[in-house]
């Protein structure tokens, strides 16, 4: 079996995979960080969302081989263990984005690459149209789009982590 | 009002784990010597089964056992059941099929489970599940339900593959209606099946503990005691107290995990056999081809009205598809989650309403969000809007010239409606929709080549499922009370044991609301605990909009207890009589005096016991309720969808949405807001996007979220959203609930205004671009060359 090397959350990790492994296998079954989320099988729900060297990239569709050397970012790395939460993750809550949670890290990383793409300042039609890679079924997207405007302004106002790196 | 009492829009305590990637879904539970179940299911529609070989499967790396029907039946594992009885009209029950969780002599459905490989990893489980060999004889494959009663029969226990033919109301009153009867509104409508599509995919994971014969099962349920006491009782598994079901954090569930699947089933019963934990997660195109699948009606129905526009009686056929096996609740779908709304918010003196229910060789069709309510929905305002464009009756105008006005309520198809005010709803959504200003809007798109269109949709459903004797005698096999623990710890911390259980609703937060303000006790004191029959007493679970209703109704029962005995106790601490104590804002107080006890004390004194003389008081502080509604609710509201539409396109954008419900008091405001926005999201998804599509060979086309188009961002409006309040009578709390009624409102608003633009009515869901236009063009005369 092949080993990959990587590094998550900032910190280094290796694995014996088989060259079949997905990376969202990798990171759920072998690194246990099971944040990173599975909804389907054909590329299209984007709870599979993470940053792979500071890009949003589905984790179901990348080989955890084709990310040899490659910085990844999961839902469990945007915050400080016991620090204070990602703007982002804050603007969630604070506008009910999410109900049963199982989109929500896919949509908050996706919300993070469109901030890097689009600039802080981003209206509902732009948030709208750049979500076609994430579906939610509970919320209607009505207060994920709030949150995304929100967590986006709040980003620029300082102090907060880059998502990437 | 406090921060965090009820009617605050406190923000979510279970929303850190989200958000932070620390919820515990079923797939994250990982229990040491884990192996991976991959099923073989069936590639044809309708076949008998020749053989099934494993011999080389099981050589395949990996690969602990293969198991067959044939081993399921040999163990005597009992099949899988469907709950509510119906009769049909000649009085016979209805035809129940044998549900075996695998396949042993036919397969039904493209997805039956025929075998299942249990390996190592889901790698090699699949590669070995490829290697089992199956001899399948082909047989025709039965797939439209308006044509199942000519076709191939299915089931030996069902000829015609009609499971039952069911009435409700009085026919001949109806006819005698019909026949003075100044204008007649005739439609047909189909009502198109849907796939819920939770983002989490079900999983089933099982372990068994030799050493205590105790069985336990993670599951994707949004009911663990009904799963419980189906997989014990009527599969026969094992006895109900050696099998313990957990449902962790569950990413949705919209109806789709409430039954009782094989794949549960298969997972305990192979859990035992290989003596290693088992764990099955589905693919997103396997649960396209096993969770159930809901609405699928093909409807003709029809509204008698007098020369003031006056309705005078309705008749209605339906033939609703169950598909292959009946789940769960199927049966009660279509008849009376269905039939008795057919009033609507309106004043019909006679209704009647047939229901064929038939098998089809398709997944099995059960409860979806909303339940039978949409689709009672739709014909309803589909009747009432296109009676209206019939007789040149303003839509509002004909809809407030039939509201029932005065409550309660006896309406022809058993439900009583108790409270409402329908045209608060109404009137309150005509101004947040502006529809005065509607022509001008509609003359301006005009100009710039569009059409705009309004449709209104006011909704009527019954929910708070539901009094236990009303639903036994129509057949429901269960009750549907539901449970509270309240257990006040020594510390003065409180934690609330519900039968209900939360994906997606919040009640973290919500039950927590009730018990903070209730006892006066900060709403971080109030823990919620559910989804564990080994914590948990017996509850229904969660679906029917009911957890407010019903859930919360058995905590205030639960907390009325908790309050005369902490009184009790109070009563010994402060040496007064236990009638003489007052509890306001967390203290007792000995009235007319300055004597009190703070609540932190009370809890204490209640565990120390060293106050309390004789027997007469047991310690401890907990009290438990089951609760029966004695009641369905009846959430009711009014939506106005308007809509443009690009002729050249067929294309629909939903300008603006409107939603003025009336749910009766409300827990959280922000909790019931999103309830209502998913739910329309999805109602949006029916009108215009999504629908399940099988071949003429029983191939599910739509097998993948690549075909199958679910609502994005970019489908959807934002919603403005308003609400109105009579409180339900039937509560202590007055709540009527509001999870589906956005579902159940909503295709109705969205067909009205499509239908309202382009000018006809000739237009079935989903109304996508093609349909639309399609749809325009027959509306225009043909061009000669």
């Amino acid at each position: 079996m092949p080993a990959v090397s990587m590094t998550v959350n900032g910190k280094s990790v290796s694995g014996d995979v088989e060259a079949r492994t997905l990376l969202v296998q990798f990171l759920r079954e072998n690194l246990r960080l099971t944040g990173t989320h599975v909804g389907c099988d054909t590329s299209q729900c984007g709870a599979c969302v993470v940053h792979i060297d500071g890009i949003a990239g589905k984790s179901c569709t990348t080989l955890a081989l084709q990310c040899e050397g490659a910085k990844i970012t999961t839902i469990e790395g945007l915050a400080e263990p016991n620090g204070p939460l990602h703007p982002m993750q804050e603007a969630f809550r604070e506008h009910h984005a999410l109900q049963c949670g199982f989109c929500t890290p896919g949509m908050i990383m996706a919300a993070l690459d469109i901030v890097r793409r689009r600039g802080n300042d981003l209206d509902e039609h732009t948030i709208r149209e750049q979500l076609d890679g994430n579906i939610c079924r509970c919320t209607g997207y009505h207060n994920i789009v709030k949150a995304i405007a929100a967590g986006a302004k709040a980003m620029a106002k300082g102090g907060a982590r880059q998502a990437a790196e | 009002m406090s921060a965090t009492g009820i009617g605050a829009a406190v923000r979510r305590k279970e929303d850190l784990r989200f958000i932070t990637g620390k919820g515990r879904y079923t797939d994250d539970v990982i229990r040491p010597g884990a192996t991976r179940a991959v099923f073989v299911r069936s590639p044809h529609a309708h076949a008998s089964i020749k053989s099934v070989d494993i011999s080389e499967a099981k050589k395949m790396p990996g690969v602990i056992d293969v198991l067959t029907g044939k081993d399921l039946a040999t163990d005597k594992i009992g099949n899988l059941i469907c709950g509510w009885m119906i009769h049909s009209k000649d009085g016979s029950p209805m035809k129940m099929a044998p549900h075996p969780a695998l396949a042993a002599d036919k397969v039904c459905h493209v997805g039956d489970a025929v075998a299942v490989v249990i390996a190592e990893t889901q790698a090699q489980g699949r590669d070995a599940a490829e290697k089992v060999k199956v001899d399948y004889q082909l047989l025709p494959a039965v797939v439209d339900p308006a044509k199942a009663k000519s076709g191939q029969q299915i089931h030996d226990v069902a000829p015609k593959n009609t499971i039952y033919e069911w009435s409700l109301g009085d026919a001949k009153a109806v006819d005698a209606a019909f026949a003075t009867a100044k204008h007649v509104t005739r439609l047909d409508i189909v009502n198109n099946r849907l796939i819920a599509n939770a983002i989490e995919p079900r999983v089933a994971l099982a372990e068994y503990d030799a050493g205590t014969e105790q069985l336990t099962l993670w599951n994707t349920t949004q009911n663990p005691h009904v799963s419980r006491l189906v997989i014990a009782a009527f599969v026969g598994m094992a006895p109900e107290h050696k099998l313990r079901v957990i449902a962790p954090d569950v990413g949705g569930g919209f109806g789709s995990k409430i039954f009782i699947y094989p794949e549960e089933v298969v997972c305990l019963w192979a859990a035992r056999k290989v003596a290693r934990p088992v764990k099955w997660t589905a693919d997103r195109s396997e649960s396209f081809i096993t969770d159930a699948h809901g609405r699928d009606h093909v409807t003709h129905a029809e509204l008698a009205l007098d020369a003031n526009g006056k309705f005078l009686a309705m008749r209605v056929k339906t033939i609703a598809n169950l598909g292959a096996y009946m789940s769960t609740f199927s049966s009660s779908v279509p008849t009376y989650l269905y039939a008795t709304l057919l009033s609507g918010q309106y004043d019909i003196p006679q209704i009647h309403c047939e229901v064929d229910a038939v098998y089809t060789n398709t997944v099995p069709v059960d409860a979806y969000r909303g339940a039978g309510r949409p689709e009672a929905t739709f014909v309803v305002e589909r009747l009432v809007e296109v009676a209206a464009r019939q007789l040149g009756i303003d839509p509002v105008d004909l809809r407030r010239r039939n509201f029932i006005k005065t409550f309660p309520h006896q309406t022809p198809v058993i439900m009583a409606y108790d409270a409402g005010d329908y045209n608060a709803s109404l009137k309150k959504a005509l101004e947040i929709a502006d529809v005065k200003g509607f022509s001008k809007r509609k003359r301006d798109a005009a100009r710039n080549g569009k059409l705009r269109g309004l449709g209104y949709s006011t909704y009527i459903e019954a929910c708070g499922i539901a009094p236990s004797q009303a639903v036994g005698s129509l057949g429901c096999g269960v009750g549907l009370w539901e449970s509270a623990e309240v257990r006040v710890n020594p510390t003065g911390s409180v934690e609330v044991l519900t039968g209900a259980h939360a994906h997606g609703q919040g009640h973290e937060t919500t039950f927590a609301q009730l018990v903070s303000e209730r006892l006066g006790i900060p709403f971080e004191n109030v823990s919620v605990v559910h989804g564990d029959t080994d914590k948990v007493q017996f509850g229904m679970g969660t679906y029917g909009s009911r957890s407010g209703a019903v859930g919360m109704s058995a905590i205030v029962k639960a907390l009325d207890k908790i309050e005369a005995k902490a009184k009790k106790v109070a009563a010994h601490m402060l040496e007064a009589a236990e009638g003489d104590i007052v509890f306001k804002d967390g203290k007792f107080t000995v009235a007319g005096t300055d004597k009190s006890a703070a609540w932190g004390d009370v809890s204490l004194n209640a565990y120390i016991a060293h106050k309390f003389a004789g027997q007469e008081l047991e310690p401890g502080l907990k009290e438990t309720s089951f609760y029966d509604p004695t009641n369905f609710t009846f959430p009711a509201g009014c939506h106005i969808c308007e809509v443009e539409i690009d002729s050249d396109t067929g294309k629909t954008e939903i300008v603006s949405w409107t939603a003025v419900d009336d749910f009766g008091t409300v827990i959280n405001p922000m909790i019931v807001e999103g309830q209502v926005h998913g739910g329309i999201a999805q109602g949006i998804g029916q009108a215009l996007l999504e629908v399940a599509v099988y071949d003429k060979d029983g191939q599910l086309v739509t097998g993948s979220l690549m075909d199958y188009s679910m609502p994005h961002a970019h489908d959807l409006p934002s919603f403005k959203v308003g609400l109105t309040e009579t409180k339900s009578p039937s509560n202590p709390l007055g709540i009527k609930g509001c999870g589906e009624a956005g579902a159940i409102a909503s295709p109705a608003a969205v067909i009205n205004a499509i239908t309202d633009a382009i000018g006809t009515e000739d237009l079935a869901m989903p109304a996508t671009a093609q349909a639309v236009w399609s749809a325009l063009a027959r509306t225009q005369p043909r061009q000669v060359a």
